[in-house]
């Protein structure tokens, strides 16, 4: 018995759907724009995420240390700053490869190259760079790297930090503020789109409600009536995931290759490819789950005959 | 089988539909109510299939109050009654084979149940050949026919119609009574609502006459007088 009527339940809900013609046709479309939406939304993030970490990737506190300074002197400090918990990286640049990477730098200054020539020695001390797991952590690296300069016969000739440190106050400012900007954004878009698609689905099954009182005085129970709604709501919420995953496909074929290096190195065609399962299934998940809700909570209104 | 004791209905703030009625319909009875618009006719009919709820005084059904019927237990007591419109309500996405079988599917019958019972009964109302035709591919009398069928169906104790014929033309009109007189000489009881003064005339059974919610005739073998 429960088998029949959950074949029954079942057959009417996708019967039902095609029967409805436009108005399922309706219902999709709208369904599709706020999954459509939803998708951009993941693709944008993954594009800041990218961005963000990529420009995060490219700040670093340099330590250059007196030219006279030795080696083993000089990777001591560097163990002990790599015992700090902000460190993520500490790279060593030797006199020898700093002389060697300026060289190569201005290999097409030849005035430079001359200079360097007439001076006979070398004139660059080694540098540390050293990469901190968060923006934020290079304030308090920095302020371990002053005490170790401040003291006597240091071998630290200078950090670039308070040079750079308001352009990393400013990075720093603005990777927290884009954050939560986009976060927000995303979050009213996304509700915004969502009560609109709750809304047709509202109304389709408004225009069903006198049909709804038919079913009730021939004797049908509310879960017969309204489970059919409901079956109806997740094949609107299927179709329109699968209309929205592949919408995205022409749009990452072109936009892709095009804005690689505008979004700094994020293969957008790519990301849909690798991801495209995970993708896929946000979309499904969350058309069939606004489907399900809108009908349930819809067609509850109409049943009180 | 039916028993109305002392019901009123009045919708606030203050329109008395019904008031102070009391009848009894035995099983097998044929009994129409007749009177103006406004007389309290649907609101009878509403208050025995409980859709409405009585301001005053209780119905019963087989010695059951209806009113006692908790709202997740209607539907069992509608699948005794069968109902049919004025305005045909069938539902318009579903064929008129499907009308049909969606009350023996809603009081859960088995397919076979459905496949042996509903050609029968299409059968009874000549719609065999329009088994597959959706209701807005059907005449006004083939609708109504549908709905007769989709009311006797499950096999209730009693039918009620509500001015079935009001919107058909006299052919389809009689072809209608037909159909309801064979259905109440089967044994199921009928209660019609109706203005239709020949109908009355010519069906020579019980006539109950309403007027401003209250009874002010009631004869065995009335005639249509207002």
């Amino acid at each position: 018995m429960i088998i029949t009527n959950i074949k029954r339940v079942f057959k009417a809900g996708v019967v039902n759907f095609f029967r409805n013609g436009s108005v399922s046709l309706a219902t999709v479309l709208i369904s599709v724009l706020t999954l459509f939406t939803l998708g951009s939304l993941i693709f944008g993030r993954a594009v800041l995420l990218y961005t963000l970490d990529q420009v995060q990737n490219k700040v670093d506190i340099s330590v250059y240390f007196r030219s006279d300074a030795l080696e083993e002197e000089i990777l001591t400090m560097k163990q002990s700053i790599e015992q700090l918990g902000e460190v993520k990286m500490v790279e060593y640049v030797s006199r020898d490869q700093a002389i060697a990477d300026f060289k190569e730098k201005h290999k097409d200054n030849a005035l430079i190259l001359q200079s360097l020539d007439e001076l006979g020695v070398n004139p660059l001390g080694a540098v540390l760079n050293i990469k901190a797991k968060q923006p934020s952590q290079y304030e308090s690296i920095a302020d371990f790297l002053k005490k170790a300069s401040q003291q006597d016969n240091s071998i630290i000739d200078k950090t670039n930090y308070f040079q750079n440190k308001m352009a990393i106050d400013r990075l720093t400012n603005i990777f927290a503020v884009s954050k939560s900007i986009g976060i927000g954004i995303s979050l009213a878009l996304l509700i915004v789109s969502l009560l609109i698609t709750f809304n047709t689905i509202r109304l389709a099954i408004y225009t069903s409600r006198e049909e709804i009182g038919v079913m009730r005085l021939v004797g049908a129970s509310n879960r017969f009536i309204s489970w059919p709604f409901v079956v109806e709501g997740v094949v609107g919420g299927v179709i329109a995931s699968i209309v929205a995953t592949a919408a995205f496909y022409p749009l990452v074929l072109w936009f892709g290759p095009r804005t690689k290096d505008f979004f700094g190195g994020i293969d957008l065609l790519q990301y849909y490819a690798s991801n495209f399962f995970s993708f896929f299934g946000v979309l499904l998940g969350t058309g069939t789950v606004l489907g399900v809700i809108s009908s349930f909570i819809a067609v509850r209104r109409y049943l009180k005959v | 089988m039916i028993y109305f004791d002392k019901v009123s209905k009045v919708y606030p703030p203050s329109m008395v539909a019904l008031q102070d009625i009391s009848f009894t319909v035995e099983p097998k009875e044929f009994v129409s109510l007749i009177g103006q618009s406004g007389g309290g006719k649907t609101t009878l009919l509403k208050l025995l299939l409980a859709e409405e709820k009585p301001t005053e005084g209780t119905i019963f059904f087989e010695s059951v109050n209806v009113n006692d019927f908790p709202r997740s237990k209607l539907p069992e007591l509608r699948r005794r009654i069968g109902v049919v419109f004025q305005e045909f309500r069938l539902l318009s996405n579903k064929t008129t084979f499907e009308n049909v079988a969606f009350a023996m599917e809603a009081s859960g019958r088995t397919p076979e149940e459905i496949n042996r019972d509903v050609p029968h009964v299409l059968e009874l109302v000549d719609l065999v050949e329009k088994a597959n035709h959706f209701p807005h591919e059907l005449s006004g009398g083939e609708r109504q026919r549908v709905a007769i069928a989709r009311a006797i169906i499950n096999q209730p104790d009693v039918i009620l119609a509500d001015e079935p014929t009001g919107n058909l033309d006299p052919l389809n009109t009689w072809e209608i009574i037909r159909i309801l007189k064979k259905i109440n000489e089967l044994g199921t009881t009928i209660i019609l609502a109706t203005h239709n003064k020949s109908i009355i005339d010519s069906l020579g059974r019980r006539v109950i006459t309403l007027e401003k919610g209250k009874i002010v005739r009631d004869d065995k073998e009335g005639r249509y007088v207002l």
